[in-house]
């Protein structure tokens, strides 16, 4: 990020949604010394800051800078197929302005040293906001708990197994007691391997396909056990990617307890569906597996009544070593940066979800979750703001995907809804055009 | 069989062969009906056809499978083919080597029929897309394999005179079976009834809405068939984790006279091979009158004859 500070901005003639106040109005967005001074109507008729850029948004969406709270980069380790660069040009273009980065890299993010490396790897490369979650037990292995209080001091914003589950509920339990005792969120992704053992959802397709199945109960199982724990520890709890309707109800029912709860999803179980695997393209296979479209109808449900407060990208660059295999070979992950703002609009579009809730998971959702600054448009908090076109159609064509890797489940597909622009502390890293 | 020689001519529009899914019926019976000339061909002391004169078939097995190998090697060099097996073990696998790489290497050597066996399901759609020649599917994984249920149905078609109507019970692993799979798809499109016999844990998911009667008890299930299909048990899923042992399953699920007598008088038995014997198939029984075992290799190399003649049809510069 430039050093010296980018000159005031003025985003005019917009329409303001800031999910946190509820605010949709037309307005105005202003910027100085990389922080908003005013947001909304009220800003419409404040006069711009001396040598201001003034840009003309012609009624197009200004809303906070989006959270991604569930990005794998490959760096460290994996460099060809990710890197903190990469990962935020395509972030910046898709009007991601935070990225939250999943240690499940080589080496796993499991000592503060290493998250200090990440931030300051994020510092000099990268051109969007870059937080670490760091590994919740040591090497991943789901034995033995990391130094959460040392590890939170380095930045980590939160605390996770990565896409692996941690099986033994004893430790499970103890990680969620201690982690409690400095107010650290631990993310967990709730599928018991033992139980999945399988390579795509199971059911009447997975079994004309010859794949081995991931029975639904195996995530319903481990989410609720893990909110059996919440109860006993009483600490910060966030079900990171869910994907089955119990699993919804799992939620709603420990949100009605109480219980310091929240559940995430990935964009991909809200606009595809099993079926769309076709004659096995393993860009579409990922975990959780992608469901039946009951379950994909369920998880908008919950998306719309607020029973999902987070929708993340999921982001899992794999490059055509781990992809192009057969099935049950192939990686889990697909890519999603660039994409996850046009196709969450398709809930939009779909009217299904109402823009203002929509967008209040990718912004103060995630904020709020990790006790952000980021993710709303109110005086003082960074500038990070994301201009869109609701409406401009376009094509994802794989040849102008930043993303060093390609696997995007969303090849050749249509989107109505364009970001035009993209802000990170008051200045301009992503132009459309 | 004047009504189905009618088929002979129909054409197969199709460049692959990756599974009975998607066939048409007229376009199966058209596959039974060359695969009944390639029986006769098969049969003479001049045993060849020049219809592959001049072309190229691979078959690439990244599994071990001597009779569905042999079977399609022979079919090739009846047809003329310059046939090549090409054995990948797992070495050049381990290597790094993946799938598509090998698939490359191959296209680059221009095949025209490339058959091909691989453990994982999909594997030979994901080569399909990759490579410039026809693909035949000699086994997917768990998957399809296609050229199996044809060859079952030519072997029933022969003894019973039709498919449609008879009762076709298939016994054992269905969950792993791809021999299961493309048989269930194969016998409705043909009208038959099929049922499904086997413990709960052998049976995939949804297996109520794949086409097929289930039935648990296999005395049940054996009731009133025509043709009683039994499916190899891999070692590995005897021991506990699918079923208890060898001998408990042999009792409840392997088939011998007492539980055979069950099914018509003249059922026929069939095993696609290699066969468990005492483990899902008593001795007397797979060697025994009713049985048509060894008739199925024959057939093997008829209908993979007819299914490799029909897909050069539609090969470029034909």
């Amino acid at each position: 990020m430039a050093i010296d500070t980018p000159k005031p901005l003025v985003l005019s003639n917009a329409r303001v949604i800031d999910p946190a106040r509820g605010l949709d109005a037309p307005g105005s967005v202003i910027i100085a010394d990389g922080t908003i001074l005013a947001a909304g109507p009220e800003a419409a008729n404040q006069g711009a800051p001396y040598g201001a850029e003034i840009v003309d948004c012609k009624g197009s969406i200004a809303c906070p800078g989006l959270i991604d709270m569930c990005v794998s980069v490959g760096e460290p380790g994996a460099e060809h197929r990710e890197t903190l660069a990469s990962a935020s040009e395509a972030a910046a273009a898709g009007g991601i302005t935070t990225i939250c980065t999943m240690p499940d890299t080589d080496p796993i993010i499991d000592d503060p040293a290493l998250v200090d490396f990440i931030l300051r790897r994020a510092r000099d490369t990268a051109s969007v906001n870059v937080h670490p979650l760091a590994a919740l037990t040591k090497g991943l292995a789901g034995n033995e708990m990391t130094e959460i209080g040392l590890l939170k001091e380095a930045g980590a914003v939160a605390f996770t197994n990565g896409h692996r589950s941690v099986k033994n509920a004893q430790v499970m339990r103890r990680m969620m007691t201690y982690a409690r005792d400095f107010d650290a969120l631990v993310i967990h992704h709730t599928e018991d391997p033992d139980l999945a053992g399988g390579v795509m959802n199971a059911g009447l397709n997975a079994s004309w396909k010859g794949l081995s199945g991931v029975p639904r109960e195996a995530e319903i199982i481990m989410l609720e056990r893990d909110l059996r724990l919440v109860g006993m520890s009483k600490g910060k709890y966030h079900a990171n990617l869910i994907s089955t309707s119990e699993s919804a109800d799992v939620i709603r029912t420990g949100k009605k307890r109480g219980l310091d709860v929240t559940a995430g999803i990935s964009v991909n179980h809200l606009t595809h569906n099993e079926n769309d695997i076709g004659a096995y393209r393993t860009f579409f296979k990922m975990s959780p597996p992608l469901r039946d479209e009951d379950d994909r109808q369920s998880m908008i449900a919950a998306v719309a009544d607020g029973t999902i407060d987070i929708i993340c990208s999921n982001h899992d660059p794999q490059d055509v070593e781990t992809k192009r295999h057969p099935w049950a070979e192939a990686e889990d992950g697909a890519i999603g940066l660039e994409t996850l703002l046009a196709a969450a609009l398709r809930l939009y579009h779909s009217e299904q979800v109402d823009l203002t809730t929509l967008l209040a998971t990718m912004t103060s959702g995630p904020a709020d979750r990790l006790g952000l600054e980021t993710g709303r448009l109110t005086k003082g908090a960074p500038a990070d703001v994301t201009v869109f076109d609701l409406e401009r159609p376009w094509v994802l064509e794989k040849s102008a995907i930043r993303s060093r890797s390609k696997n995007s489940p969303f090849e050749d597909a249509r989107f109505s809804g364009r970001v035009l622009k993209t802000v990170v502390s008051g200045k301009t890293v992503y132009n459309y055009n | 069989m004047t009504a189905t020689d009618t088929h002979r001519d129909s054409p197969f529009p199709h460049r692959h062969l990756l599974g009975i899914e998607g066939l048409h019926p007229h376009e199966i019976l058209g596959l039974l009906d060359r695969a009944e000339e390639a029986v006769e061909i098969s049969r003479q002391v001049h045993k060849r056809k020049q219809v592959l004169e001049g072309r190229t078939q691979i078959n690439l097995f990244f599994e071990n499978s001597t009779r569905t190998q042999s079977s399609f090697e022979l079919a090739g060099k009846r047809l003329g083919a310059d046939v090549m097996n090409m054995a990948v073990s797992q070495s050049s696998v381990k290597k790094g080597e993946t799938l598509i790489d090998t698939a490359a290497t191959l296209n680059a050597m221009h095949p025209d029929l490339l058959v091909v066996r691989h453990h994982a399901a999909g594997a030979v759609h994901l080569l399909a897309r990759k490579v410039g020649c026809s693909v035949v599917n000699a086994g997917d994984g768990p998957h399809e394999h296609p050229t199996q249920a044809l060859l079952d149905a030519l072997t029933i078609r022969r003894h019973k005179g039709k498919i449609a109507r008879l009762t076709v019970a298939i016994c054992g692993d269905i969950a792993h079976s791809r021999v299961a799979r493309s048989n269930i798809i194969l016998l409705n499109a043909l009208g038959a009834r099929v049922r499904v016999i086997a413990p709960s844990t052998l049976l995939p998911s949804g297996i109520a809405q794949m086409g097929a009667e289930v039935f648990n008890d296999m005395r049940e299930g054996l009731k009133g068939a025509d043709i009683v299909m039994m499916l190899r048990l891999q070692r590995e899923r005897m021991n506990g984790a699918f079923v208890p042992s060898v001998r408990e399953y042999y009792r409840y699920y392997g088939l011998d006279a007492e539980k055979l007598g069950f099914a018509k008088d003249d059922a026929l038995v069939m095993h696609p091979g290699p066969m468990n014997r005492g483990v899902e198939i008593d001795a007397s029984i797979a060697d025994g009158a009713q049985s048509l075992i060894r008739e199925q290799v024959e057939m093997g190399v008829a209908v993979r004859m007819a299914v490799l003649e029909a897909l050069a049809a539609n090969l470029p510069n034909n």
